[in-house]
């Protein structure tokens, strides 16, 4: 986020899209609607009638796979009624004029047609959007997850600067991470290009930095990323597999190729708290402490750095995981050795710009938003308040293209999916909590009435759901939240999983999967 | 402005309510339904004080400063009006302590300690009981509801769900939901946030665990499961979480969500792994670290002279901590000798 949750309380317009906030970041999604009582406006751009549609001044319903024809169409209303921030954009701003140009075509009735929505509407959110002093974006997935995914953010950081929402407080752009340390795992160079801080190892400069701080021959070349790993494996080209906390049998797109990769792995380490379905694959398991065991930091979606604190023992031999790595990295040969994860944070602190200032004594009272570049620097409340990170904000204008698989006649319907509030991810843990088993106990699938009459599907009937890539079945559940021609799967269910049907295509820059649009037939069984 | 509390003179802004006044002067006032985030509702009189001129004793949490008011917080007169609220309070509540959860949290039965009372000296017909234990995280139980509206009003402006309210009048009066419907068929989302407010042990949560307040500790920590990080104070007793209670002092503000709240007895559940495991023969048995650390060595070694650093791949965690990460790509890149570290970012 380039703001903090906080500020949302002072906001004069929220623009979620793409986001269930409610369900996905309940607290976020509590505290907007705390803004919408005390009088901010909310538009909301989802193909679910979700929770917070119910208090929007405007609901934008799109198809799946829209997102950049809406926000293109959202500027040409903008643009077309002179309500752009020109003082802004003349001061802040670089290449207006290609914008301008792009999505002059981007009519609302035109927009209207390729999203499914009215004009009126359109024409109404952009006029919100444009009027409100302070105007906040907030994304997730539903943006991402597509093969375009890339260039719907670019389309969305361009609404903002269009506006000057950016560099201002309670506006900006503001991307909720999903997972807890999702943004801790980045900043941590947790990529195939970046050493931590987003130090981009193709830098011959970053590398030599690294190589004396760490006393060791660093490699230049860019690594693989999951696809690519799983490409590796099954070209024999990756031997050696190592998983820290992940379940990408459940998570990742198209289960059955990840099944088949994982057993042509030559050797697989996983290091988990539970059993879960990609340990199944491993030749080694190593017990890890979970949260409440053992010390550490996670840096939430507004980039804060919090403790995390020992509270009881991890169970029988299990250790934590920084542990367990730095025994291997001892009898690997390199001998650096670290007492407890403040040692740890003393050297991120020592070679991460933005978290040059941070170490625990300072977290002991309180929590610290990056940058914070020395110890004397209190943190980062919102971004790029005196100029745009880069100089100035450039204006990188995109076509709407359609998504990689369109609904055909054989799979005639587009398959989404996404998160619900009583599970986590792949459900290790939440799935062991007998109170939200019985909230959300299975797998299902939401179908609109009309889709289900043309089916002729009943509400809690067993169905089968096919794809080119797999078949599972589930539960149908008829509900109106989703459009007519349009499914939705929660992806955390192992039994009956999404994502035996999601497509790996990938979004050429971000190599996010298009996990939001998938061709599928429905079947009764 | 200037008010006089106590005898003693304090600076105040225009428009602070007495309460506040007295906090910001160090003077504890004892209050039951007041909370700083919510609309001040002045039903549990328990925030009484005396102001010279006034005839009646006043809520402090209402009524608001003017310029040179006189305030006493203590004063006989006030002790006896605060001691009669708390009689009548405990007249119409179940004496239960000895076996409620509550017991060694619960703010009724402090002040009664504070202000000696025993058990309530009205005698008259206890209400009809209602209890919803339908949710599968917490109980209510109206006969110790002390309507002090608080867990209504986090419901409603801080939650945002609206999911409970009070229902019938007068002495017949509960917090239920509409209709009586139960809360599992109501548009509750079990956060609980009514739960953490409700300050005796009418909402209570469904503990796995039996414990006492006075033999837990709290460790203040954040929560494992989404990006918004909240803080919390883990419940601790012995080797065992037992109880979650919100940060107020943090981004959260005192708000959960029903994982944070609730979804914490993973920790302990049997199915943990708790010792390293091999794969022979197609199935995992139990090793020492030794022996796994040692396989894991001897395989790296022999990977890395004959198919070289990039035979190497990682998938490091989104829910492990920033020092865990730092590590693995440390390990990938500085021992290893590649950069193939990712992690489901993406997903
Ligand atoms: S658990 Fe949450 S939603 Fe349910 S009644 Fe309590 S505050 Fe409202
Ligand atoms: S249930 Fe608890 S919080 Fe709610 S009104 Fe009764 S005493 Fe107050
Ligand atoms: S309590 Fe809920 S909203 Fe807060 S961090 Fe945990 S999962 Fe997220």
């Amino acid at each position: 986020m380039t703001n903090s949750i906080s500020e949302i309380r002072n906001t004069d317009a929220m623009f979620v899209i793409g986001s269930n906030t409610t369900e996905n970041h309940p607290i976020i999604g509590a505290v907007m609607k705390q803004a919408k009582k005390r009088g901010a406006k909310l538009i909301v751009a989802d193909p679910r009638r979700i929770e917070l549609a119910e208090y929007a001044d405007v609901f934008l319903q799109l198809k799946p796979g829209t997102n950049i024809a809406l926000l293109n169409g959202l500027m040409n209303v903008i643009i077309e009624n002179g309500l752009q921030n020109d003082e802004y954009i003349k001061n802040r701003t670089e290449n207006y004029e290609e914008l301008k140009e792009i999505v002059k075509d981007y009519t609302p009735e035109k927009v209207a047609e390729i999203c499914g929505v009215k004009a009126e509407d359109i024409v109404n959110a952009a006029i919100i959007y444009a009027q409100a002093d302070k105007a906040g974006i907030y994304y997730t997935m539903g943006v991402t997850q597509h093969s375009t995914g890339t260039n719907a953010v670019m389309s969305i950081s361009n609404l903002a600067l269009l506006c000057g929402n950016v560099g201002v407080e309670s506006a900006g752009v503001n991307p909720l991470r999903g997972q807890n340390n999702v943004q801790g795992a980045c900043d941590m160079g947790g990529l195939p290009g970046d050493l931590p801080g987003y130090q981009k190892v193709f830098k011959p400069e970053v590398i030599q930095k690294f190589e004396d701080a760490w006393g060791a021959k660093l490699s230049g070349k860019v690594g693989a990323t999951i696809g690519e790993m799983f490409e590796g494996i099954e070209k024999d080209e990756i031997k050696f597999l190592y998983i820290m906390g992940e379940n990408p049998v459940v998570s990742d797109p198209d289960t059955n190729h990840v099944k088949k990769v994982l057993s042509h792995a030559d050797f697989v380490v996983v290091q988990d708290i539970f059993m879960n379905e990609t340990a199944e694959f491993a030749d080694v398991i190593l017990p890890a402490a979970a949260f409440a065991e053992k010390d550490g930091t996670f840096s939430n979606t507004e980039r804060r750095v919090q403790r995390v604190r020992k509270a009881v023992n991890p169970p029988g031999d299990a250790k934590a995981d920084w542990e367990i790595l730095m025994n291997i990295m001892n009898r690997m040969g390199y001998d650096k050795n670290y007492a407890n994860p403040s040692e740890i944070m003393d050297e991120i602190a020592s070679l991460t710009p933005s978290y040059g200032g941070i170490n625990y004594d300072r977290l002991e009272n309180e929590s610290i938003q990056w940058p914070c570049l020395d110890e004397n620097h209190p943190g980062t409340k919102y971004l790029h308040e005196k100029a745009i990170a880069r100089g100035r904000g450039l204006f990188m204008p995109v076509d709407y293209v359609v998504s990689a698989e369109m609904p055909s006649e054989e799979y005639p319907l587009i398959m989404t999916t996404g998160r619900i509030l009583y599970h986590y991810h792949t459900r290790t843990m939440t799935g062991r909590e007998d109170g939200l088993n019985q909230l959300a106990p299975e797998s299902f699938v939401e179908i609109n009435p009309a889709t289900a009459n043309r089916l002729s599907i009943l509400d809690g009937e067993r169905v089968r759901l096919v794809s080119r890539r797999g078949e599972v079945e589930t539960t149908a559940r008829i509900t109106e939240i989703i459009d007519d021609g349009v499914v939705f799967m929660p992806f955390h269910f192992a039994e009956g999983s999404a994502n035996y049907l999601t497509n790996t295509v990938k979004d050429e820059i971000a190599k996010i999967p298009e996990l939001k649009v998938a061709a599928v037939r429905v079947e009764k069984i | 402005m200037q008010v006089t509390i106590n005898g003693k003179n304090y600076d105040v802004e225009k428009n602070t309510t007495i309460l506040k006044a007295c906090k910001d002067a160090g003077i504890e006032i004892p209050t039951l339904c007041h909370d700083d985030r919510l609309s001040p509702s002045g039903a549990c009189r328990l925030c009484l004080v005396e102001v010279e001129g006034w005839k009646n004793l006043h809520t402090s949490c209402t009524a608001i400063c003017k310029d040179n008011m006189v305030i006493q917080t203590h004063s006989d007169k006030v002790i006896k009006g605060r001691q009669e609220v708390l009689d009548l309070l405990i007249s119409n509540h179940p004496l239960e302590c000895l076996t409620c959860e509550k017991s060694g949290a619960c703010k009724l039965q402090d002040y009664c300690y504070e202000y000696g009372i025993t058990e309530g000296t009205y005698r008259w017909e206890m209400k009809k009981p209602y209890f919803d234990s339908s949710n599968p995280f917490y109980n209510f139980d109206s006969r110790k509801c002390i309507l002090c509206g608080l867990c209504v009003r986090v419901c409603d402006e801080l939650q945002g769900t609206s999911a409970i309210g009070f229902e019938n009048r007068g002495f017949e009066t509960n917090v239920a939901t509409p209709f009586n419907e139960g809360l599992i068929n109501s548009t509750c989302v079990s956060c609980g946030n009514c739960v953490s407010v409700c300050p005796v042990g009418a909402l209570e949560p469904k503990s796995k665990e039996k414990f006492r307040y006075w033999e837990t500790r709290d460790v203040r920590t954040t929560c494992s499961y989404c990006g918004v990080g909240c803080q919390m104070d883990l419940v601790v007793k012995g080797n065992k979480v037992v109880d979650v209670k919100p940060a107020f002092d943090a981004l959260n503000e005192g708000l959960l969500c029903v994982k944070g709240k609730f979804s914490y007895n993973f920790l302990s559940h049997p199915d943990r792994l708790k010792r390293p495991m091999v794969k022979k023969d197609g199935v995992f048995v139990e090793t020492s670290w030794e022996e796994a650390y040692n396989l894991i060595v001897n395989k790296m070694k022999s990977v890395k002279e004959y198919y070289g650093s990039e035979a190497f791949a990682g998938l490091t965690s989104a829910r492990c901590t920033n020092e865990e990460n730092y590590l693995f790509q440390k390990m990938f890149r500085a021992v290893l000798g590649t950069n193939n570290v990712d992690h489901c970012a993406r997903l």
